[in-house]
């Protein structure tokens, strides 16, 4: 990929936070104009690496180039061209939506005569002129977070941080919020969101999984279906506990896990007749069960990669 | 305990420290205050008597001066406590059981001296046998600037300097690590805004709110406690605005330096119980041990408690005390530029 293309570029990106290594030796490759996720549960280096590329923390090891201008370094000149929502909310709860929108705009010095203009759009965009008036503080889950968007996107700002953005709002107000983020991206705006939700993964242009602050996978989330190194069986059984049990105790497991009535089974690709050999598991101990071969989902993908630190902590 | 190290050293460390300090330091034993002597009779006896006045250790001479109106200008400026005049008949005087033989002005506006100087009546004027040792009446004291002896007058100039303080530095201690429990912290550091822009916009405010506090209590002392300002109020406002700067940095320096507001409020209380001490506000300066004046010295509080002592009830101006300003700004200066430089654009 050409250089040019990419909003970040990282290479060998770590942060120890005494003997604790949050983030190991991470390379990244973010191209512009896309939603970039961040994939991984809590404590995998999602936010240590947000904070590491807009300046905030600097890194132990490794640098990383952020719209052409290098990190770890003088971070001034990048402020004013990144746009950054922070997990908790983080504007002032005391001032009103209106007053909000006119500091932000004041701090990235919007010229005033633009200024009155650029807070209406934002007001529009993100469906609060109607809470113009009313205190942050005061607002519900949903409206925080588009005033959270509206304030970071004042700006225009080139590239976008977002910081596990959705964590407290309902699945209406996600939805809202990622169609947002779909009409930034195109117009050009490239966003890197940080999340644990696998729905809000799997809507992301490109994907980095993180696990204990190393990336296990990369790419688009249907290549990283296509391509877990897994066969996924998918088992329907009246009595999911006994027949968890049951196919626990084959070796060519890799990991059961279990949705409902429903168990999702990973066993590496290597192993011939999986298909066969849960079958018979389940029958040995007369457990009345369906089986048969599955697609993976996103999760089957986390899963799966994440089997070696897994293991490697057990 | 091993967790939390502020709050153990706050438990023993700070009580401990204190007790120390200021079992040493308070004092109501006092010497060594700053004393000029007028001496317009230069007599034996009149010399024999400054020199017995001096071997009480109470006084401590350090100039001489010719006329009544000296003692009184180095009075007014703050330079001495107390002024000894002796009339060019001193001789005759001492003999003369209807006059004073010696006045000891002294600067009523701290109550503690005012006491002292009135037990400097009961040294006699001379071993001399033939001279009646029961007189009580040879030597006149006259407490300038309060010669009613009322308490607030000596107080309420004092009080200003706790109770801007308190609040001052109560208001920038929590402002940044407020902002940082809120999480608003992390948004403006994201921000193109510069560390000394965001520490000048925490103190400008409050400055304002500092002002008006000053005028708050100053009408509260003129109209309950009729204390009055008989200097210049321009002059008062200006050492206000100084003290106020230096108190609001202090605290803006203390709120990058602490994880919690209950901890930048532990810190605050921790600067009030010195302030209230080693300023002069209730003890005497002069009578603290060496090493309590540095520490003294060193707060804000102390300056400006003799500013607005001088400029309130002795009639002094700025440019009488310019050294007490210019302590002032340049606290204000330091501990500004040491606040935004702790104040790092980063959370690391």
């Amino acid at each position: 990929m050409n250089p040019n293309d990419l909003a970040i570029q990282a290479r060998g990106l770590s942060k120890d936070f005494g003997s604790l290594r949050a983030v190991d030796r991470l390379d990244l490759d973010v191209p512009r104009a896309s939603i970039y996720g961040f994939l991984g549960p809590n404590g995998s280096g999602k936010s240590t690496t947000i904070r590491m590329l807009c300046g905030l923390l600097t890194p132990t090891e490794g640098s990383a180039n952020v719209l052409g201008i290098e990190v770890p370094g003088d971070a001034g000149d990048l402020k004013p061209r990144i746009g950054y929502m922070t997990q908790k909310f983080s504007l002032f709860g005391d001032m009103t939506v209106l007053e909000n929108l006119q500091f932000i705009a004041e701090i990235y010095s919007i010229a005033a005569n633009r200024r009155a203009q650029r807070i209406d759009e934002v007001l529009e965009h993100y469906g609060l002129v109607g809470q113009r008036t009313q205190f942050a503080g005061t607002m519900s889950g949903g409206q925080k977070q588009r005033l959270a968007l509206g304030c970071a996107v004042i700006h225009k700002p080139e590239l976008l941080l977002l910081d596990e953005p959705t964590s407290a709002v309902d699945p209406q107000s996600r939805r809202d919020f990622w169609s947002n983020l779909f009409r930034l991206a195109e117009a050009g705006t490239t966003i890197l969101v940080s999340t644990h939700y696998m729905d809000e993964a799997e809507r992301c242009h490109r994907l980095a999984i993180l696990d204990h602050g190393v990336k296990v996978a990369d790419g688009p989330p249907q290549e990283l279906q296509r391509n877990t190194g897994m066969n996924v069986i998918e088992v329907l059984a009246d009595d999911p506990y006994h027949a968890q049990t049951a196919i626990s105790e084959l070796p060519i497991v890799a990991s059961v896990t279990q949705l409902g009535i429903r168990l999702r089974v990973l066993i590496p690709e290597s192993v011939d007749d999986a298909l066969q050999q849960v079958q018979r598991s389940l029958t040995n101990r007369n457990i009345e069960a369906d089986s048969h071969l599955s697609n993976a989902s996103l999760e089957d993908v986390f899963v799966a990669v994440t089997l070696d630190t897994q293991q490697r902590a057990a | 305990m091993r967790r939390d190290r502020l709050t153990f050293a706050m438990i023993f460390g700070i009580p401990l420290m204190q007790i120390i300090l200021f079992g040493y330091a308070i004092n109501t034993d006092v010497r060594n205050l700053k004393t000029a002597v007028a001496d317009e009779a230069n007599t034996h006896l009149s010399r024999d008597f400054v020199s017995r006045l001096n071997a009480t250790q109470v006084t401590n001479i350090h100039s001489r001066v010719t006329t009544v109106a000296e003692l009184e200008e180095l009075l007014r400026s703050g330079e001495i406590s107390i002024g000894i005049s002796i009339p060019h008949d001193f001789d005759r005087r001492v003999a003369d059981d209807t006059r004073a033989a010696v006045h000891i002005l002294v600067d009523g506006s701290d109550p503690t001296i005012a006491g002292i100087a009135d037990q400097l009546r009961n040294i006699p004027l001379s071993f001399d046998t033939a001279m009646p040792q029961e007189r009580t009446s040879v030597i006149e004291v006259r407490p300038y600037y309060n010669p009613e002896r009322r308490t607030p007058v000596n107080i309420i100039p004092g009080l200003l300097g706790v109770i801007l303080m308190m609040t001052m530095m109560i208001f920038t201690a929590v402002a940044v690590v407020r902002e940082r429990e809120r999480g608003n912290l992390e948004l403006l550091i994201n921000t193109p805004v510069t560390s000394a822009e965001l520490m000048i916009g925490k103190v400008l405010p409050y400055i304002f709110i500092g002002l008006v506090q000053l005028a708050v209590i100053l009408a509260a002392g003129d109209l309950l406690f009729d204390v009055p300002v008989r200097g210049s109020v321009l002059d008062l406002y200006l050492a206000g605005c100084a003290y106020i700067a230096a108190n609001l940095a202090l605290g803006l320096f203390f709120s990058t330096a602490v994880s919690s507001q209950f901890q930048a409020i532990q810190l605050t209380f921790f600067m009030m119980l010195p302030s209230i001490l080693l300023s002069g506000f209730i003890f005497p300066f002069d009578g603290m041990p060496k090493a309590a004046q540095w520490i003294g010295e060193a707060l804000p509080i102390t300056h400006f408690i003799r500013l607005t002592r001088g400029i309130m009830l002795r009639e002094a101006s700025l440019g009488d005390m310019p050294v007490e300003l210019i302590y002032l700004v340049v606290f204000a200066v330091v501990a500004m530029t040491a606040a935004a430089l702790r104040f790092s654009k980063r959370l690391d």
